[in-house]
């Protein structure tokens, strides 16, 4: 086959939800897209992670972002025109005794400036409320509008939903080289193809920096694998996510149950990923740790047997904040990736802010402190053009 | 020197042959097994207080049944043996076991040669009406008469292809059960055209030949070349009959409350793939199998595979195929192994492999089934997903891949992680794409193999 062009107004490389919700709105905003991927849309961080539509326990600076992600999720399925299994279940944060209630009731008063409201239970009121939870369970903290989705669903349904509305999306192509080339970006895949616009968006989660270094911007941006679980269908009755807050990475613990009655589970210790490879695993004793922590929390799942675990490949960088907005030295350029393994529930704002970033040159929710400049030294774009 | 440790998984045909040959070397192996007993699943023992003969459990094989239990029970002392173990998951050099004989127990053992012996279990295409209750597959049915002397059903029809479709209807039919009949999918002529390859080992094909004509004999109809056309019943009562037609077009319904099906075998590959070894497509069987040399060795240093569980060569094969690997893992650990043995066995395994390939062209998976499968069809039982729910993310979700379609619609993510569904959902999706089977490639396995409870206690290692 001979090696084709491709032009458009912005090219996409990485087709995790970062990537198929920006070209989505992109397409939205009458931009023209091309999303490359290198595998299917959303199988890798996207598609393996928990699903938490989860906003409480991030940092303050991240909820504005989290809020407009929001929004989106609650107008699905009709904005994409697919259902991703959106749930507002409730979200749940809670810890063994009452350390850290303290704590929680300072984050819920500084959240309220953000639009979000928690509600702050202990004793016999939490015990009335959630009477599954274990007798070391202190405290909780509950967002009503919180919630869950399915990871499974929601990148393809974005990226079917921007196919639907015109971007040109190219799985299984990937990408070996970027640069600049005078006005437009050029993109040459392993098959020959290239594929050139003026701007472009970087969304390769883990494999983002050796793009972005191709440009001269390298981060320190490191893989691991979430270690997932999910145990058998029981009756639907644990509505609410659930998700410990603990000093240790062991204690770490979060689940959620699906109307289909299974409960899927993960935290605790990270486990080993391999980008290049393609590769995460799950870490038996991670596994089985998760078993010990999850009675903890909810003695009657004691009952159950997990049916699989899974992992995938997720990346973060050093200050657990991600890289989002324009490139610190090339014009046109722009990165979305990173996000430290809570980036699920900000696919849609990501991709909606990105858009607008794209479309307009700047956005009204806030994302200056996740700029790769922090990493990065700019440079004169003279020396770089 | 150090002693290599080394770990066994399954104590079948294939797993007690290779722990024999380890301990002959001086070595001490574990053996790990699901059951509470050795035998594996063709020489499953029953429980101890039951008294029925070897020649009424295991017929023209009694001779080899209680050689292989013989061996066994010899090697008590020499290895270190753990029945109702599961190996649930592996990690680099080390074996994850849940053992659940009285409480629940986590272990693991690390390992420098590890042989999977894992055996196999029924391949099944659904039929419609397959998830009523009364339906087994052929091992199950096996397992019932063998294990705990019961039958599944009052009336039973036998369906599928295969020699273990001949086999268990013949031991319902000794044991006095009552089988309406046996249903062949296969062809007559297509048995006829493998008798060259199946001459190979002229023994085994004239045992074939007397469960024939034990079933006959008791006046049980072989229809051949049959298709399936759905196993009556409702949720409520269960099976009720089997409609079906016949090779001349004519549609039949017989009355039974049982159905026990299988379409030949399946390998048990879980542990394989979780050792991270290499697969390929076997054309001969339609499967996806682990990549494995005539010795025994796996893609992955240190690990050996055997028997079953990566060709499906029977339990003959299985015995020399685990001398084969413990031979082979002892001279790649440096140990003194005479040639002139290891060429014996692989002399003995010739005639095997031609015999395997007799076999899949006499009972051939019946892949165009598939095709044909209602829209209404349950594929997968743990989840309830119909041929219709699959073809639909196929043709309008753009799921060509196996694992592609798993995520889309939950086919293969229950409680058999498709250990039974995975390969008629494959031919499901290749038939909708109409392209080549190969190319839907196979579901990734994740742990655990079987599923785990959450009542377990850990041991320290």
């Amino acid at each position: 086959m001979s090696a084709r062009v491709f032009q458009a107004d912005v090219i996409i490389i990485g087709g995790g939800i970062m990537g198929s919700a920006a070209a989505f709105f992109l397409r939205r905003r009458g931009r023209s897209v091309i999303l490359l991927e290198r595998g299917l849309l959303g199988q890798q961080a996207s598609g393996t992670n928990f699903g938490n539509v989860r906003r409480q326990g991030r940092a303050l600076l991240q909820l504005p972002l989290a809020n407009r992600s929001l929004a989106i999720w609650q107008k699905l399925p009709e904005l994409i025109g697919e259902d991703v299994e959106f749930l507002p279940s409730g979200h749940m944060r809670i810890c063994y005794g009452t350390d850290r209630l303290a704590m929680f009731e300072d984050y819920a008063r500084k959240a309220r400036d953000y639009d979000l409201e928690l509600e702050l239970l202990s004793g016999a009121k939490l015990r009335e409320r959630f009477p599954f939870l274990g007798p070391q369970v202190g405290g909780a903290s509950y967002s009503a509008l919180d919630g869950h989705a399915n990871p499974r669903l929601a990148a393809p349904a974005f990226g079917r939903a921007a196919a639907r509305a015109g971007a040109q999306i190219f799985e299984n192509t990937e990408v070996v080289a970027v640069e600049k080339d005078g006005v437009d970006f050029r993109a040459t895949a392993t098959d020959g193809c290239t594929f050139r616009a003026p701007a472009m968006l970087i969304t390769a989660g883990a494999w983002a920096n050796k793009l972005s270094t191709q440009f001269g911007e390298t981060v320190n941006l490191v893989a691991h694998g979430p270690q997932m679980g999910v145990t058998e269908p029981v009756p639907y009755g644990l509505k609410t996510v659930v998700g410990v807050s603990a000093p240790t990475d062991l204690e770490t613990l979060y689940f959620r149950q699906i109307p289909r009655g299974n409960i899927i589970f993960g935290g605790g210790q990270r486990g080993p990923a391999y980008p290049d490879l393609q590769r995460a695993y799950v870490r038996p004793e991670n596994t089985l740790n998760q078993l010990r922590q999850l009675q903890r929390i909810a003695p009657a799942l004691r009952q159950l047997n997990v049916i699989r675990v899974w992992s995938g490949i997720e990346s973060y960088l050093p200050d657990d904040f991600p890289i989002m907005g324009a490139s610190a030295r090339v014009a046109g350029l722009h990165y979305a990736f990173g996000f430290c393994g809570a980036g699920f529930q900000l696919g849609p704002g990501v991709g909606d802010v990105m858009a607008e970033l794209i479309a307009t040159g700047s956005t009204s929710t806030p994302i200056a402190p996740f700029s790769i400049s922090r990493f990065v030294q700019p440079e004169t774009l003279a020396a770089t053009a | 020197m150090a002693q290599p440790r080394i770990v066994i998984i399954g104590a079948g045909p294939a797993g007690v042959r290779c722990a024999e040959a380890f301990v002959a070397a001086g070595l001490k192996p574990t053996v790990i097994d699901e059951g509470r007993r050795d035998g594996g699943q063709i020489y499953r023992r029953q429980p101890a207080n039951f008294l029925r003969s070897y020649a009424a459990l295991y017929g023209t094989e009694a001779g080899r049944a209680e050689a292989l239990h013989a061996s066994f029970d010899k090697l008590q002392g020499k290895m270190d043996y753990l029945p109702q173990t599961l190996a649930w998951n592996i990690s680099e050099g080390r074996v994850h076991l849940m053992h659940n004989d009285g409480v629940r127990r986590a272990s693991s053992l690390a390992y420098d040669i590890l042989v999977l012996c894992t055996g196999a279990t029924d391949r099944l295409m659904p039929t419609p009406g397959w998830e009523y209750a009364g339906t087994y597959t052929l091992g199950a049915a096996q397992v019932a008469l063998k294990s705990q002397a019961v039958a599944v059903g009052r009336q039973i029809v036998f369906l599928g292809s295969g020699p273990l479709l001949y086999l268990v209807a013949s031991q319902y039919i000794k044991a006095g059960a009552q089988v309406a009949a046996v249903l062949d999918t296969s062809a007559l002529a297509l048995q006829w055209r493998a008798l060259p390859k199946l001459c190979a080992r002229p023994s085994l094909l004239w045992k074939g030949m007397l469960l024939l004509r034990a079933i006959r004999r008791a006046g049980v109809p072989i229809l051949r070349g049959v298709t399936p056309i759905h196993i009556a019943g409702d949720a409520e009562s269960g099976v009720q009959g089997v409609r079906y037609r016949t090779a001349a077009g004519a549609e039949q319904h017989l009355v039974c409350d049982a159905v026990a099906m299988g379409y030949h075998l399946r390998a048990e590959t879980q542990l394989a793939d979780l050792a991270r070894c290499e697969f390929s497509f076997d054309t001969a069987s339609r499967q996806w199998l682990p990549q494995v040399d005539e010795q025994g060795r796996s893609s992955v240093a240190g690990v050996y595979l055997a028997g079953d569980g990566v060709r499906i060569r029977g339990a003959d094969a299985a015995e020399n195929a685990g001398r084969l690997a413990a031979l082979t893992a002892l001279a790649d650990h440096g140990y003194a192994v005479a040639p002139e043995q290891t060429a014996t066995l692989l002399q003995q395994q010739l005639p095997m492999e031609d015999f395997r390939l007799g076999l899949q062209q006499a009972f051939p998976w019946p892949a165009g089934q598939a095709a044909a499968l209602p829209d209404t069809t349950v594929i997968c039982r743990c989840e309830g997903i119909t041929a219709g729910e699959l073809r639909a993310v196929v043709n309008l979700k753009g799921a060509r891949e196996a694992n592609r379609a798993k995520a889309f619609s939950r086919v293969g993510m229950g409680r058999c992680q498709g250990r039974y569904c995975g390969h008629a959902g494959a031919e499901v999706i290749a038939a909708a794409l109409d392209c080549p089977i190969a190319e839907v490639g196979r579901l990734r396995t994740q742990a655990p193999v079987k599923p785990l409870a959450f009542n377990v206690v850990e041991e320290q290692q």
